[in-house]
């Protein structure tokens, strides 16, 4: 390594260090706050606390008339059922796209192709005429609404990245199933479901992660205190916007991030590397 | 892109292969093929109808009309263009919406995506802890669409919040960012911009595709850094920067969270935020205008669609296929 060379990596890595430190402050500023006394969040500018105050959390976690346990609850059900529903429905319909030679193909792939484009705003308002009429909006059970189009893999993008990943599993194993009487349900049973497991695991993480941060719909169709989810019961607090409730607030905003950011540790690699490039493959 | 249709790899299909199918009795493999198809795509099938398709076909009939949610639907009214003749012509909001909109995406998108080259660029070597650095350039993106995170930032840019302590220990008195109208959209940009890892990771894959020899050639011709990065990385990226530029600016113009939280739902101060999927939201479910809110998602659906198309025809110019061939 030349001297010039050498000099230029160090630069380049004081470069991206600093751009980290950027990057890195909120997420740590977050963490410090959740820790701070109320008055310490108005003097103390510094990241880190002078005197921990754990009692941000207890005091975030009864800050409502309903607990924060029963909003992580719902959070963990509707994100767990939506997981379920996209892998599901997600993957039939990616088989018969990617696998299978049927009329009208094409011009279905299209279509679906087109949806991926299709901003979810644009049919809040339908949705919801549609599945109040349906007597599925507020009583008995609110979260029909935000599950039912998961079943049925109205997540286009999940749908193209099977297809993609598909694509890539060898003919010849379902031929060879062929040429032995495999029906393609079988195929789909013994070749395809076992060989896209990568698939659907990234399918599922990102599932996870996008419904638990997911607020837009939530907001829409959660109307009672004690059927709120996470995002949704954080706005509360915007609205008592006293300087009370600042540490709380960041504490369980903190906390809400926390399973977020343990699917970051433990799959980091597929995270990064899995769905951003699957669109560039191909 | 790589979005394409092409057929699976050719399958033993007509009098070649009459065997298995007889067998098994009525219909030959072809019919069997495609009924399975039609079994695999029905959830698909039904959702495209059921949750897309009708709802939108719905919600353009809900835009000539006055439904307001509240009444029953048969005293629902045809008021032909009204809503639409209303938006253009006497509804402040939706042009402040739409200013907001367009500056947003204006603005912030393009600053994404230059932060997130800048960064792939630096990290497009092997040294020890670049997946570390990459990982970490990521977390934003996993993170920042969450209320959680909009809340923090928008504390953050308060008037007494870290930003304006940070700017003090350099002498410089900040401004109450987040209610100022000035600078309330800015705060949000910054939030967008943070979030640069996603297209990043997307331009290391895409730069990683150019081949050395490229870069070999270049620079026996003489050529500089600057000039390589012109002559070679620009080009040859374009199509990746195209598919970064394209899902950017559809995702710019969607931003609701960040602008809900900040504003508290209302689109302030003094609808300085009023991105237009939160003016749709407080159209349709905070006043109920159920009627009008479908118009402004109609509108939103094309002006989309529009941009889409436009970016694609503009793409014909700058963006440069490795096989020659516009795919």
């Amino acid at each position: 390594m030349t001297r010039s060379s050498r000099t230029r990596a160090v630069v380049r890595l004081v470069v991206l260090v600093l751009i980290l430190a950027v990057v890195l402050y909120p997420l740590l500023w977050m963490i410090g706050t959740s820790l701070k006394s109320r008055e310490e969040i108005a003097t103390n500018i510094g990241l880190w606390p002078d005197v921990f105050t754990p009692g941000n959390f207890r005091a975030g976690w009864q800050n409502f008339d309903v607990s924060f346990g029963r909003f992580f609850a719902n959070s963990a059900m509707v994100a767990l059922l939506t997981v379920v529903g996209n892998a599901i429905s997600c993957l039939l319909a990616a088989y018969a796209f990617a696998r299978l030679r049927f009329r009208l193909r094409k011009i279905w792939f299209a279509i679906m192709i087109g949806t991926l484009l299709l901003p979810g705003h644009v049919l809040i308002i339908p949705q919801y005429v549609l599945f109040k009429q349906l007597g599925w909006v507020g009583e008995p059970w609110p979260y029909l609404p935000l599950l039912v189009p998961q079943f049925l893999a109205t997540e286009a993008f999940f749908v193209f990245l099977m297809v993609q990943f598909m694509r890539g599993i060898p003919y010849e194993l379902d031929e060879a199933a062929k040429i032995d009487g495999a029906s393609p349900y079988t195929v789909f049973r013994h070749v395809i479901v076992p060989l896209s497991r990568p698939a659907l695991v990234t399918t599922a993480i990102f599932s996870f992660i996008w419904t638990w941060n997911d607020f837009f719909r939530q907001l829409v169709f959660l109307s009672d205190l004690q059927d709120y989810t996470v995002p949704v019961a954080l706005t509360l607090f915007i609205d008592s916007t006293s300087e009370s409730a600042v540490g709380p607030m960041f504490a369980m905003s903190l906390l809400s991030l926390v399973p977020v950011f343990l699917f970051f540790v433990a799959f980091q690699r597929l995270l990064v590397e899995g769905i951003n490039t699957s669109g560039l493959k191909g | 892109m790589a979005i394409s249709t092409a057929p699976p790899a050719a399958l033993p299909t007509g009098p070649a292969s009459p065997g298995p199918a007889s067998r098994r009795g009525r219909g030959g493999p072809r019919r069997r093929e495609n009924l399975a198809g039609y079994v695999f795509l029905s959830p698909w099938l039904l959702g495209l109808m059921g949750i897309t398709a009708i709802p939108m076909l719905l919600s353009l009939y809900l835009s000539f009309t006055n439904y307001d949610a509240l009444s029953p639907f048969s005293e629902v009214e045809w008021i032909g263009l009204d809503n639409y003749r209303t938006m253009f012509t006497s509804d402040p909001s939706f042009w402040h919406a739409v200013e907001v909109t367009v500056t947003f995406a204006l603005i912030a998108v393009p600053l994404k995506l230059a932060a997130a080259l800048g960064v792939a660029l630096l990290l497009n070597r092997a040294f020890r802890g670049v997946g570390l650095f990459r990982g970490l350039f990521y977390l934003p993106s996993l993170l920042g669409g969450s209320v959680a995170l909009a809340i923090v930032w928008v504390n953050m840019f308060n008037r007494d919040g870290a930003f304006n302590s940070l700017l003090g220990l350099f002498g410089v008195e900040g401004a109450p960012w987040v209610n100022d109208p000035r600078w309330s959209l800015e705060t949000l940009m910054a939030l967008a911009i943070w979030q640069f890892g996603a297209p990043m990771v997307i331009f290391l894959a895409g730069l990683k595709q150019i081949p050395v020899e490229l870069y070999e050639a270049a620079s026996v011709d003489g050529a500089n850094a600057w000039r390589q990065f012109r002559a070679v990385t620009l080009p040859m990226l374009s199509p990746v920067i195209f598919f970064n530029l394209v899902l950017e600016t559809i995702n710019g113009f969607q931003g609701f969270t960040a602008a809900f939280v900040l504003s508290n739902g209302t689109g302030g101060p003094v609808d300085s935020t009023l991105m237009y999927t939160l003016n749709l939201y407080i159209k349709g479910f905070t006043e109920l205008q159920m009627g009008y809110a479908s118009a402004l998602a109609w509108v939103f659906l094309v002006a989309i669609a529009l941009i889409t198309v436009v970016l694609f025809s503009t793409g014909r110019f700058w963006v440069h296929y490795a096989d020659g061939e516009d795919r």
